[in-house]
């Protein structure tokens, strides 16, 4: 890749804050400050241009910090534990990836590792490096390639599913045995609905807020 | 033009990557100035890899569908499920709310994807301007819900690593989970590499 002169890299940016593609129909729109609450859509295909963000990047700090401790909560602790005859078998995440691995669903093993530890463990963890940085007005060092990653691995991550999935092996485990619900379940509740708060938030501002020049 | 340019009409590419809005150098592989993605005007190929991804995936579905996921031993009683006899089992004996969600996420949601997916192929090859921002809804709908139907992946494995009791009762997976697991995969890269912006690639005559 080439880095363009800096009349056209000026040219870019002023065209970049000025005007906005839709990322499903390719109409042009003009972009304008957005007030609080506010969405702009586009006017061709409805799809959602950008959503007024109501939180800054402290506050994406902090909400990152949080997930990443109930995320850990979530993976140190039983998720469901069931009891048969003073006996007591704990399942957790680690546990079931394993489980599924010696039961030959190595595929299986594979996509619950991927979407439930690797890819939300590796979105965290560069969302956290680069809002270190991004708190004091810098771009982290590898923020470029950094980015271009968190876009593709965004639609990779399935904690919310596993959510659902808890409470249907409950409901399921209930017709034979005694089973309760333990911390780990808990933390994946909570890890689900901090997600939910996550999903409001439109990552491309970090493009925006943080721009080239910042660079340490 | 029209009252909404499109940005191939001024000249700009948008990076599909950071949403940059670059112009349009004509030059085979350029590159986007702020991320550095290479800059298509539509993602490449996006039809040829759709139908090829969909259909690999609709081959998958059969065999999880009809071959059971899940074994259940109990006290010398085996009784192997697939994806459909669960949510019955979960409707007689459990609660037929949570079963309508499995089923929601198991049985429709695939299903839709399938029909939603070809039909929005099927009318982008032929350029017609019928219901566009229906069928736009309808990708932003398929590409929302799309990985919900993992679900039933995740409920195999975790009662599997619960009821490991041995001699008295046992959970194993089947390879329909497998099968059912490698669909929900290869219908969101199927859905991951349709362009939407193919359903408005058409004359602007009536808008």
């Amino acid at each position: 890749m080439s880095t363009p002169p800096a009349a056209v890299e000026q040219a870019q940016k002023s065209m970049s804050s000025t005007l906005m593609i839709c990322e499903h129909c390719d109409t042009v729109h003009h972009r304008r400050p957005l007030a609080r609450g506010e969405v702009a859509r586009c006017a061709r295909c409805n799809a959602v241009l950008e959503r007024h963000q109501r939180i800054g990047l402290d506050a994406m700090f902090a909400l990152v910090v949080t997930v990443m401790v109930v995320f850990i909560q979530a993976n140190v602790w039983p998720i469901i534990t069931l009891g048969l005859n003073g006996e007591e078998i704990h399942a957790t995440l680690w546990g079931i990836i394993i489980m599924m691995w010696k039961e030959h669903s190595q595929v299986v093993s594979v996509l619950a590792a991927a979407t439930l530890f690797f890819f939300p463990l590796c979105k965290m963890g560069i969302l956290g490096w680069l809002l270190i940085f991004g708190r004091k007005g810098q771009r982290a060092p590898g923020f470029v390639p950094l980015m271009v990653v968190l876009h593709y691995i965004a639609p990779w991550t399935m904690s919310e599913v596993f959510v659902l999935g808890v409470l249907v092996s409950i409901v399921k485990a209930q017709l034979y045995f005694d089973v309760t619900p333990n911390i780990g379940a808990f933390a994946y509740a909570a890890l689900a609905l901090l997600i939910t708060i996550f999903s409001g938030i439109d990552l491309h501002q970090l493009w925006d807020k943080l721009p080239a020049e910042s660079t340490s | 033009m029209s009252a909404l340019p499109r940005a191939h009409e001024l000249g700009l590419i948008g990076c599909h990557v950071c949403g940059q809005v670059c112009r349009d150098t004509q030059i085979e592989d350029a590159a986007c100035p702020r991320c550095g993605s290479s800059l298509h005007r539509r993602k490449p190929y996006s039809c040829v890899r759709t139908w090829a991804l969909l259909i690999a995936a609709f081959i998958f579905y059969i065999p999880a569908n009809v071959l059971p996921i899940m074994r259940t031993a109990s006290l010398g009683d085996v009784d192997d499920n697939t994806i459909l006899s669960g949510v019955i089992e979960l409707w007689v004996k459990g609660s037929p709310d949570l079963a309508v969600i499995v089923f929601t996420a198991s049985i429709v949601v695939p299903m839709m994807k399938f029909l939603v997916i070809s039909t929005l192929l099927l009318s982008a090859l032929r350029g017609t301007n019928w219901a566009r921002r229906q069928r736009s809804m309808l990708y932003r709908l398929v590409e929302f819900i799309g990985y919900w139907s993992m679900l039933d992946v995740f409920v195999v494995a975790l009662l599997t690593a619960l009821v490991q009791f041995g001699f008295f009762s046992q959970v194993e997976p089947l390879p329909g989970v497998v099968y059912f697991g490698l669909t929900v995969i290869l219908t969101m890269l199927a859905s991951q590499s349709f362009d939407p912006r193919l359903i408005w690639d058409c004359k602007e005559d009536d808008d």
